[in-house]
């Protein structure tokens, strides 16, 4: 079948794995998990150096036995960037878009986006709240909103 | 002067080879490596059958893979390996060349970066440097999600807008920079990008990734470096000036993801360059030319911060007089770099700092040339190294 129209490229939805499914099954739940390491109870951004699937070890005391635990939602904004150039036709009606590193409240920094605000409004420092975005019927994301 | 023996050097660089760079279509990564080396091999007065030692800076390209000695008919070497510490890799190969070299194992070793990422008619932001191969399975995938394509990109500007707001940097002074190295790339015949740039004309130029402008980023280029690594008694019998090896320094402070940590803006520079000065027996007031790994304008400025040349967070202060570009005090990225002359990561200031330490540059060529610093940055300012190329073997 060809058509005429241009259709809509979707945007690239992420795919749960065994080792995400805590925080994809979280953030369907609406809340943000997190790593924490159980010897020393510090926080870790579950977000591993390109090429691993998770982090292994904690990165305060090294112990291996971490576990998922929920986060205040609450954060920072560290820093954030606008997204001009375009990579992926998918972003073709959102550029220019933020990308933003937050800090939560447990001193953990994700890369993830500000939603419900305007990029001439974002702020480093600004104090921000999650808020999940639904991608498909299984699969959520979490981005995070000026707090309220 | 007893300690002085402890900082002479135990390799030296004998040979360079440069292939032409940039839009340079139809050839592949192994063909260009080939080339490079034939080049050096040349310009050292060696044959192939000399070298016993192969190094491979990895890097996008699938050629770059130790099968890669096959391609290129090097038989029977004695130190093989594919390196990877990303853009910093460059120092990492030079230092375990020369390491080799002082201990026996090897005797003349390439060590080489070679890449054809540019295709006639395609854009760079679709080529391997869009990120794209990183996208799998799980949290990998949450970046692109979010629209986070070309990593480096959105990792360096994240860095520079954490810069900018701790200590108000501004994009008049990253202006500087580029403006300084495009006017040193107008006088490098090799040199990509030889079109005057003016202040104008960067703040004219395109966002990329906010608040990084098209003129804040490095080339991507198609070519081959190689270099010659051989003794320093070896190389006083050849062709070129010997080009000696006298300092070397990593660090990768790793972690970016802490709330008590901030390597963007405080990077690795701090102890490989100490590291670095310390063995080579010299002081940053000795340093003659700098050939800082640019891969954006902002990692010039934290680098120059981190190597104390000025306060932490007075970076942009420091280059807005202009003593980087030509006619300036502290000659940088004499060839243009890569943000104007051409991207072969490390290899690009470690190329020019080799013409620089001859006193080959021609035009260009700074006037005192006996101490040079070559830096290598790779990860988003995650991984550093430091090389203090010299031309005297030691300075007893």
């Amino acid at each position: 079948m060809t058509t005429t129209t241009k259709t809509a490229v979707p945007k690239p939805v992420p795919v749960p794995d065994e080792a995400s499914a805590p925080f994809f099954d979280g953030a369907m739940r609406g809340t943000l998990m997190l790593l924490r390491c159980r010897e020393c109870a510090t926080f870790l951004s579950p977000i591993p150096g390109i090429g691993a699937p998770l982090r292994p070890r904690c990165v305060a005391c090294f112990s291996g036995d971490l576990e998922w635990a929920p986060s205040s939602g609450r954060a920072t904004l560290y820093s954030f960037v606008i997204m001009h150039q375009l990579y992926d036709e998918a972003f073709a009606q959102d550029v220019p878009y933020n990308i933003a590193v937050v800090e939560t409240d447990e001193g953990v920094r994700l890369t993830s986006q500000v939603a419900d605000c305007p990029n001439e409004a974002l702020e480093v420092g600004m104090a921000l709240e999650v808020t999940f975005e639904r991608m498909s019927d299984d699969v959520a994301v979490p981005k995070f909103r000026p707090a309220t | 002067m007893e300690m002085r023996d402890a900082v002479r050097a135990t390799a030296a660089i004998a040979g360079l080879g440069i292939t032409e760079m940039g839009k340079v279509y139809g050839r592949t990564a192994s063909d260009f490596a080939g080339e490079a080396i034939a080049l050096a091999l040349e310009d050292a007065g060696l044959k192939a059958h000399d070298v016993d030692g192969l190094l491979v800076n990895a890097n996008q390209s699938t050629e770059s893979v130790p099968t890669l000695q096959f391609s290129l008919g090097l038989t029977d070497l004695t130190l093989v390996n594919v390196m990877s510490a990303f853009g910093s890799t460059t120092g990492t190969m030079l230092q375990y060349a020369a390491h080799a070299i002082a201990t026996g194992q090897a005797s003349v070793v390439a060590c080489l970066y070679a890449d054809a990422p540019l295709t006639e008619g395609g854009s760079i932001s679709q080529s391997g440097y869009n990120g794209r191969r990183f996208n799998a399975p799980g949290l990998a995938g949450l970046r692109f999600a979010y629209g986070d394509y070309g990593p480096a990109n959105s990792g360096y500007a994240l860095a520079l807008r954490r810069h900018m707001h701790l200590f108000g940097t501004t994009h008049d002074q990253l202006a500087t920079i580029a403006v300084g190295q495009r006017a040193w790339a107008q006088m490098n015949p090799r040199a990509q990008m030889r079109k005057p740039m003016t202040i104008e004309d960067y703040h004219a130029s395109r966002w990329v990734v906010e608040p990084l402008h098209l003129f804040d980023c490095c080339l991507v280029s198609n070519g081959g470096v190689a270099v010659i690594v051989t003794s320093p008694e070896r190389a006083r019998e050849l062709r070129q000036p010997p080009v000696y090896l006298r300092g070397f320094g990593q660090c990768a402070p790793g972690d970016t993801a802490r709330r008590e940590r901030d390597p963007a803006v405080q990077t690795g520079a701090t102890k490989a360059g100490a590291m670095a000065l310390r063995q080579a027996g010299i002081e940053l007031a000795d340093l003659d030319v700098l050939e800082l790994y640019d891969c954006y304008t902002y990692t010039v400025l934290v680098t120059l911060e981190d190597y104390g040349f000025c306060e932490k967070g007075e970076g942009g202060a420091f280059v807005a007089d202009g003593k980087l570009a030509p006619g300036g005090a502290l000659p940088c990225n004499t060839g243009g770099g890569q943000l104007s002359s051409y991207y072969m990561w490390g290899f690009t200031p470690l190329s020019e700092g080799v013409i620089q330490a001859r006193g080959q540059g021609g035009e260009r060529q700074a006037a005192k040339h006996d101490h040079v610093l070559v830096s290598g940055n790779g990860g988003v300012l995650t991984f550093h190294s430091t090389t203090i190329l010299s031309k005297h073997e030691g300075d007893a």
